[in-house]
């Protein structure tokens, strides 16, 4: 069998492609987390809160009311960005005038008391997701069995990526978006609401962490702090790619799946690290991120 | 005489600790063109931010069309049918030409078309594509008046337009708001270029250190050059 650096090219594939779904998660959650930044300057700390939310939301959905989960990719990020657009009205918009700072104090905290209640009502051990019966099983690419549910995961990430790209990029609503990110003052004397865009963009911003939660629930166990661990890695992500930049995040959270995974192929030990490493020298080459602006 | 559009009344203007209007008073009537006259750091722009409501914070009166925008927010003010153009264009870096020119949404019926627009403008007809900062400054200028003639906006306020442009680019301005006029806008300018300003205005309020200390119609500015060029420190 052929081998790279004495591993069989079959196990680098199979290593990348499971790096591949890692990515996909990270491009999701840094996308909310750039967008929402980019806009109100916010660093969200309470984003992997509401990638458990979305998660929890698909669970005890399935559990209490038997929402399948089909219905849950809807219902859950809609709830959760209602809770979103409750916290930033309610606490999140009195610190936007603060230093950044208390941002991200206020939604640490946040995160944390959402962590304690979730832990408080359900236990810290963590239930298990069924895979829905349409994406059970597993294809054999060749170089390895590739379970159907992971493949969707990264389709429906690129997917939705690609959508929200779109969106900001290329439409009037986008435009409106990046104009605010820019000069949010004069966007309002030109009359838009600009108090509203924000707490939409927040809403947003959360819809989409709890969107990838309920695209984890099914690989990963659904626990209080499911969002914690990961969301050191994605803050990470964001900053490689660039606070604010939407396609550096997307494209800085694939690569950066991919490469974990090839690290754990040659080097597993630094495979939790890599990351960092990578994000500490992007801040000593390019402070401003890979794809951010100067 | 026309309605009054306008109504400043005991404006005090604040960023943060520093007090930048220190009450003042003038009225615009519907159709006019009125030039805010005086010289750097007399309170003029800031005038113009209090009046959308871009300031740290004012007291005061600002009736628009009747209503007290006071209390308003600024995007509620500018509902009220005002167009604003900034002192630094705002023009935004990324949005195209053609994004910056669809970005402000209606404030009032009656808006210009596109065509219009680049009739007016017709050096913006095939800039579309091109980033909003890509532009020459004078075409920034241009979109920058442009952008807020889509709106419907009847009362426009305008920052030195003419700053820092080249004559040719002037003369298209100067005929934009002679045109303007025409068509029934109320303008508010801040003006720096006197022979730009002069033949376009109905009215003039002189400002110093945050108040105004005179006002004169356009058919007494001869008779008050010399002081006024005192005044100015032309």
């Amino acid at each position: 069998m052929t081998q790279v650096f004495g591993v069989p090219v079959a196990v680098i594939l199979g290593q990348l492609m499971l790096g591949l779904v890692n990515g996909a998660f990270y491009a999701l959650l840094s996308l909310g987390l750039a967008v929402i930044f980019g806009l109100m300057g916010v660093v969200n700390f309470a984003h992997g809160a509401f990638y458990t939310l979305g998660a929890f939301a698909a669970l005890l959905g399935l559990k209490w009311f038997g929402v399948n989960y089909w219905a849950a990719l809807v219902l859950a990020p809609l709830t959760v960005g209602a809770l979103g657009i409750v916290s930033e009205r309610l606490l999140l918009r009195h610190v936007y005038k603060l230093e950044p700072l208390y941002g991200l104090l206020l939604t640490f905290g946040l995160a944390l008391v959402v962590e304690g209640t979730l832990r408080e009502g359900f236990g810290a051990t963590g239930e298990s997701y069924p895979v829905p019966r349409a994406l059970q099983g597993a294809v054999n690419l060749g170089f390895m069995i590739l379970p159907i549910y992971r493949a969707w995961v990264i389709l429906a990430s690129l997917v939705i990526c690609g959508t929200t790209w779109f969106l900001i990029e290329r439409t009037r609503l986008g435009a409106t978006l990046r104009s605010a990110t820019e000069n949010a003052p004069l966007l309002q004397a030109f009359g838009v609401n600009v108090p509203l865009l924000m707490a939409a963009t927040y809403g947003g911003g959360v819809a989409l962490a709890a969107l990838a939660g309920v695209l984890a629930a099914p690989v990963v166990l659904v626990t209080p702090l499911m969002g914690n661990s990961l969301v050191t890695v994605v803050f990470a992500v964001v900053v490689i790619g660039g606070m604010g930049s939407i396609l550096g995040s997307v494209v800085s959270g694939l690569a950066l799946g991919i490469i974990e995974g090839f690290t754990k192929v040659v080097y597993p030990e630094a495979s939790n690290v890599i990351v960092f490493v990578i994000m500490a020298v992007v801040l000593i080459v390019r402070p401003a991120g890979l794809f951010g602006k100067e | 005489m026309a309605a009054e559009l306008l109504r400043v009344t005991d404006l005090h203007a604040f960023y943060g600790e520093s007090h930048i209007l220190h009450g003042v008073d003038f009225k615009v009537h519907a159709g006019e063109v009125v030039i805010l006259l005086g010289r750097n750091g007399s309170g003029r722009t800031t005038t113009l931010k209090a009046i959308i409501g871009l300031v740290g914070s004012r007291s005061g009166s600002v009736m628009i069309n009747g209503r007290e925008a006071i209390g308003l927010p600024p995007h509620r003010i500018a509902r009220l049918g005002i167009g604003y153009c900034p002192e630094e264009r705002g023009i935004y870096a990324s949005l195209t030409a053609q994004e910056n020119l669809l970005l402000p949404p209606p404030v009032g019926s009656g808006g210009m078309s596109i065509d219009e627009i680049y009739t007016m403008f017709p050096n913006l007809r095939d800039r579309g594509a091109t980033p909003g900062t890509r532009l020459s400054g004078g075409e920034q200028q241009m979109l920058a008046v442009a952008r807020i003639l889509r709106t419907g906006a009847k009362l426009l306020l305008l920052d030195e337009i003419s700053e820092g442009l080249a004559p040719v680019i002037v003369q298209v301005l100067s005929r934009t708001i002679h045109a303007l006029r025409e068509k029934g806008y109320t303008i508010v300018m801040v003006e720096q270029n006197f022979r730009f300003a002069l033949p376009l205005a109905d009215r003039f309020y002189v400002m110093e250190h945050g108040q105004i200390v005179d006002h004169f119609a356009a058919s007494e500015l001869e008779g008050r050059r010399a002081a006024l060029n005192v005044r100015l420190g032309v």
